[in-house]
């Protein structure tokens, strides 16, 4: 038996298949994953994602806390609600997570980290306050719902409490709004436009049955997977882990490297890497024949094995079979994926695979 | 509650077998288990002529989640496979008795179909996995 989220009996009256996710019991799917992977592209859908963690962080040393722990930089935060996507590194550049940062007023930040990884994190935190002014505050009293599509806005938007709706509208891509304890933003793991509202668990239970009622379809954990593998996004444990680092990744992007003097925890195992080059590149898989791509199978250009798929499944949008993989320098172009012993034609491609609905390769 | 039609036999590994009558089988895989499985996108079906043992990994289905081995329920010769599957393999979650079979055999012995569960029996099987 895992932890339940607030909307736990919800999930169990549409029927939802539940299975365990990072100490969770979550829905899979409420029937037929694929249809709620195309409610997402098409329209919208509603994720229960409670089971992230929801982390606030206040005090005089806040900023110089996250400056000092995160691979990016939270002093581009100016204006109140901006969002900040950053990795969190060991010393030696791994990534002990990766994380959605909310400015929310001077010394005042919001952040949400992957459940798995929750208790590691706030340890690893925890370590870093020595000698700072900052509180850590877990919002476990929370309940988190992603709705999520062309329409997930639109249709959300009215079912908010009305000081927030109006403002809703008026949201730009990675900004939040809030008001009380609700806390909504533009925000998404899923390539669509959409809203990532934080609010009291009680009153998301009312929320999820309004947006139900609205025709907004339940997606459950499948979904999110394909969804945002189609979009060309990470998943923490599978395309990166402490073992690697953003560089190796596809996350040389989220890495703050200026000011130079900012000091980070990794970013001397950073640079020296940077400086050593060879490094290993993060791409995109298109397999070319019938088949799957999937975790660990190996990639090949001729008969040297060059790297292996992170994350593979079938991309419902594309009807073709999509993976992430880490690869050797310079492989481009052709290769095969072994898969039960026999190579595949593959195809090395650049993220994303979809984003709003289209298809952003040549299939 | 699964669908176990009477009139077919079944495997411990969930796939179905029915007797043709003219010393061919049909072999698929159970309601349960393409519920279990998901939406299906991928089924490899095994080579035309090949022989197979009882109990050897012959196909393979892929759901959205998960790859899945499939195995021959029978001692026999592949006489046939459902090519339809390739473009659909979605048949197999919308009629997994029917038009979601996934290769005949020509068996060498029809009395092994005794051996194997019969509706009632897999049933039961299905109660206590549960």
């Amino acid at each position: 038996m895992g932890l339940k989220t607030a909307l736990f009996e919800e999930h169990k009256a549409l029927g939802a298949r539940i299975v365990p996710f990072a100490g969770w019991d979550l829905p899979l799917h409420y029937g037929s994953q694929l249809a709620e992977h195309h409610a997402v592209r098409r329209d919208s859908g509603a994720f229960d994602v409670s089971h992230m963690r929801i982390l606030d962080i206040a005090g005089n040393g806040a900023l110089g806390f996250l400056r000092r722990l995160l691979a990016n930089d939270p002093a581009k935060l100016r204006i109140a609600g901006k969002a900040l996507y950053s990795c969190m590194l060991s010393e030696h550049g791994g990534v002990i997570d990766d994380l959605v940062l909310y400015y929310r007023g001077p010394e005042r930040f919001r952040t949400v980290v992957n459940a798995a990884t929750a208790g590691k994190d706030l340890a690893w935190m925890h370590s870093h306050t020595t000698g700072m002014s900052v509180a850590l505050h877990p919002r476990t009293d929370l309940c988190m719902i992603a709705v999520q599509g062309p329409n997930a806005r639109e249709k959300a938007a009215p079912l908010l409490p009305p000081q927030l709706a109006e403002r809703v509208h008026a949201l730009q891509p990675f900004f939040a709004a809030e008001e009380g304890e609700w806390f909504v933003s533009r925000t998404g793991y899923t390539g669509e436009d959409g809203l990532e509202i934080m609010c009291p668990a009680n009153e998301g239970r009312t929320l999820w049955g309004n947006l139900m009622d609205a025709g907004i379809t339940p997606c459950g954990l499948g979904a999110r997977d394909t969804l945002r593998l189609e979009a060309g996004m990470n998943l923490y444990g599978q395309d990166m882990d402490e073992g690697v680092t953003p560089l190796e990744s596809g996350l040389g992007w989220t890495v703050a490297w200026e000011p130079s003097h900012r000091s980070f925890v990794g970013r001397d195992a950073l640079e020296a890497q940077r400086a050593a080059g060879s490094l290993r590149q993060f791409v995109g898989l298109l397999l070319t024949a019938p088949g799957v791509l999937r975790r660990h199978q190996r990639v090949l250009k001729g008969v040297a094995v060059v790297g292996e798929v992170t994350s593979g499944g079938f991309a419902p949008t594309l009807e073709r079979s999509i993976g992430l993989a880490r690869l050797a320098p310079g492989a481009e172009g052709e290769c095969t994926v072994e898969i039960r012993g026999k190579p595949v034609p593959a195809r090395i491609v650049s993220p994303p695979f979809v984003r709003n609905g289209e298809a952003r390769i040549t299939l | 509650m699964s669908n176990v039609p009477d009139d077919l036999r079944y495997a411990k590994s969930h796939e179905w077998v029915r007797d043709n009558g003219d010393g061919t089988v049909t072999v698929g895989i159970t309601d349960h288990a393409q519920e279990a499985l998901g939406d299906l996108v991928y089924v490899e079906v095994p080579q035309i002529g090949k022989r197979l043992d009882a109990g050897e990994a012959c196909a393979v289905v892929e759901s959205v989640k998960a790859a899945s081995d499939i195995y021959s329920p029978v001692d026999g010769e592949v006489v046939e496979t459902n090519e339809t599957l390739g473009d659909a393999p979605e048949t197999v979650n919308e009629d997994a008795y029917g038009e979601g079979w996934i290769f005949k055999l020509r068996t060498n012995d029809e009395q092994e179909l005794d051996g194997l569960l019969d509706a009632d029996g897999y049933a039961r099987l299905l109660e206590d996995e549960d």
